[in-house]
């Protein structure tokens, strides 16, 4: 019952943080708005049993996509437009839509119904399974990892492609010794501010360390290589915030982000080649060991480590993109 | 209380709706990434609440207990990549809103329109 | 023994709670910046202190209870440090930390908190 109060009162919440994110004309308050959407949601799928989602979505939502979007705004504009009026159509068309919705969740099973058709397909079948087959307690990590091993695959390469992509944009039109490889030297970041600069030197071993417990605890809780992955780019980030981001650059170059980015992907595709050339199928775990359970148990754990370095590879590359970039 | 079982579409549909509200009405590009993101959020959520069993756990299987009912992993595994790839997404729209910008000097669509017609 | 426990942390919990209540009222309700900063920094300095207090007393004596404390000190490093920043670039960015009767006035608009960070 308590559980369900809250629920409504966070969700109530996201709705009015997501009618201030569309209304403000303020594009800095809508952006920060959006952060506390992503947590309020990140808190909502907490509620709904989701562990792992929820710290996803605080990591990425909340915190690398704020960044991004800070990064944008600085070369481009702070404030919208006045947008024209006269969007009664829009409106009205929106409104329709939104009550045919509502009418349609009639339909739904309510929320948390066991006989639901959702719950009754392959679901109990991955529950069931995994113990035996192997061995870890996270099922949501067994099933990325090895169930549905190739959906995830293809996750990774659309990251791959993203970061590749943003590189692509970002880096035209500018010259290669400025653009890409030298960042400004006059950037120094916080490194006047003794309070954060002290704070902040504290705390990025920190969480760059619980970035590393999420990775390799993810087959135990919630966790795993998106997360983790995202975690320590945070930790990266906040570094170069301090330090200034030539100082980032010195500590991981971009030829290092770009080999994780790459080196990620080929991680992951290897294992999935090693299967098969074990005589097994591409992505098969069983007979990387002589044990089935403990050949998926490494293989799990190679794939997680492949997905954590290129999205942690893509996150940075993104953001040095974007930081490097001057307004023009 | 019947009806409270509901409440979490009814929000889905809610913020599905201001997101593409804004995505279709704003001229601000940025605004319209924004848009997109509460948009996918809604999305997100939707597939989130199905997962739901009621007296469930997240599906962590802890070994010694009975009878513990767990809730469906499935949802989760495909909304946790897809928070990623929606990530990637703005990412490559920002950059192309950077560009824009520079092209063009401004980010709101009808000017851009109107500058490629005089032009 | 267990009463007690229950009771107190009950107390601390309500403390606290009053104490995030407070912060935000003075977030909604004080003038300019630097007055809202002061009132929404108890939440994440006291208000944290006594909430995660409480909880820690459920939790005895157990692993719940070391992660707990390491996510208050966690809070206890960063809070006070993100007021100082939020002060600092207000500072910076030319905000009159006086309060006479004019800017009383000025920030009692809509979206004022990104306003007087802009001017």
């Amino acid at each position: 019952m308590i559980e369900v109060v809250f629920g409504v009162f966070l969700l109530t919440l996201l709705v009015i943080t997501a009618v201030a994110v569309v209304r403000t004309e303020n594009l800095f308050v809508a952006v920060m708005l959006m952060s506390i959407f992503s947590l309020l949601m990140a808190a909502n799928f907490f509620i709904l049993d989701a562990a792992d989602v929820a710290l996803t979505e605080a990591a990425i939502g909340a915190g690398i996509t704020t960044v991004i979007f800070l990064g944008a705004l600085a070369l481009t504009a702070q404030r919208e437009k006045r947008s024209p009026n006269g969007r009664f159509a829009t409106l009205g068309v929106i409104s329709v839509l939104a009550a045919l919705m509502i009418w349609a969740t009639f339909d739904k099973p309510r929320l948390g119904d066991p006989d639901a058709p959702v719950h009754q397909h392959v679901a109990p079948w991955y529950l069931e399974q995994t113990p035996e087959l192997m061995g870890i307690p996270n099922v949501v990590t067994a099933v990325l990892g090895s169930f549905r091993g190739y959906d995830t695959l293809g996750e990774v390469f659309v990251v791959f492609a993203a970061c590749i992509g943003v590189l692509f944009v970002l880096s035209a039109g500018q010259g290669l010794d400025r653009g890409l490889f030298a960042p400004d030297p006059e950037s120094e970041g916080l490194r006047h501010h003794l309070i954060p600069k002290v704070v902040g030197r504290l705390l990025v071993p920190f969480i760059v360390l619980f970035g590393l417990y999420v990775q390799f605890h993810g087959e135990y809780g919630p966790g795993g290589g998106f997360q983790a992955g995202a975690i320590i780019a945070t930790g990266v980030i906040l570094y170069a915030l301090l330090e200034g981001e030539a100082s980032a650059l010195n500590a991981l170059p971009r030829s290092v982000l770009l080999g994780m980015v790459v080196g990620g992907a080929l991680l992951y595709t290897g294992v999935g080649v090693a299967g098969m050339l074990l005589g097994g199928n591409f992505l098969d775990y069983s007979v990387l060991m002589s044990d089935p359970v403990i050949g998926q148990q490494v293989g799990i754990v190679l794939i997680e480590a492949g997905v954590g370095i290129t999205v942690c590879g893509s996150l940075l590359s993104i953001f040095h993109a974007f930081a490097a970039r001057e307004a023009r | 209380m019947e009806l409270l079982g509901y409440f979490n579409y009814w929000v889905f549909a809610i913020v599905f709706a201001i997101g593409l509200y804004a995505v279709i009405a704003k001229l601000n590009l940025i605004k319209k990434l924004l848009g997109l993101a509460i948009f996918q959020s809604a999305v997100f959520l939707m597939y989130i609440t199905m997962d739901k069993v009621e007296g469930g756990t997240a599906p962590i299987i802890q070994k010694g207990i009975e009878g513990q009912l767990y809730s469906n992993p499935l949802p989760q595994v495909l909304i946790l990549t897809a928070i990623v790839v929606g990530v990637s997404m703005t990412a490559m729209g920002l950059a192309i809103v950077v560009r824009i910008k520079e092209a063009y000097g401004t980010i709101e669509e009808d000017e851009i329109l109107d500058s490629d017609h005089t032009a | 023994m267990e009463l007690t426990l229950d009771i107190l942390s009950f107390v601390l919990m309500t403390t606290g709670g009053a104490f995030v209540l407070i912060g935000g009222i003075g977030a909604l309700r004080l003038p300019n910046v630097y007055t809202r900063l002061h009132a929404a920094s108890l939440t994440d300095t006291m208000a944290s202190i006594l909430i995660i207090a409480g909880i820690m007393l459920q939790a005895g004596f157990s692993l719940a209870a070391i992660k707990l404390l390491a996510i208050l000190i966690f809070l206890l490093l960063t809070g006070p440090t993100a007021s100082y920043a939020i002060a600092n670039a207000a500072l910076l960015s030319g905000l009159d930390p006086q309060c006479d009767g004019s800017t009383v006035g000025a920030a009692d608009g809509d979206d004022e908190s990104g306003e007087e960070l802009r001017s």
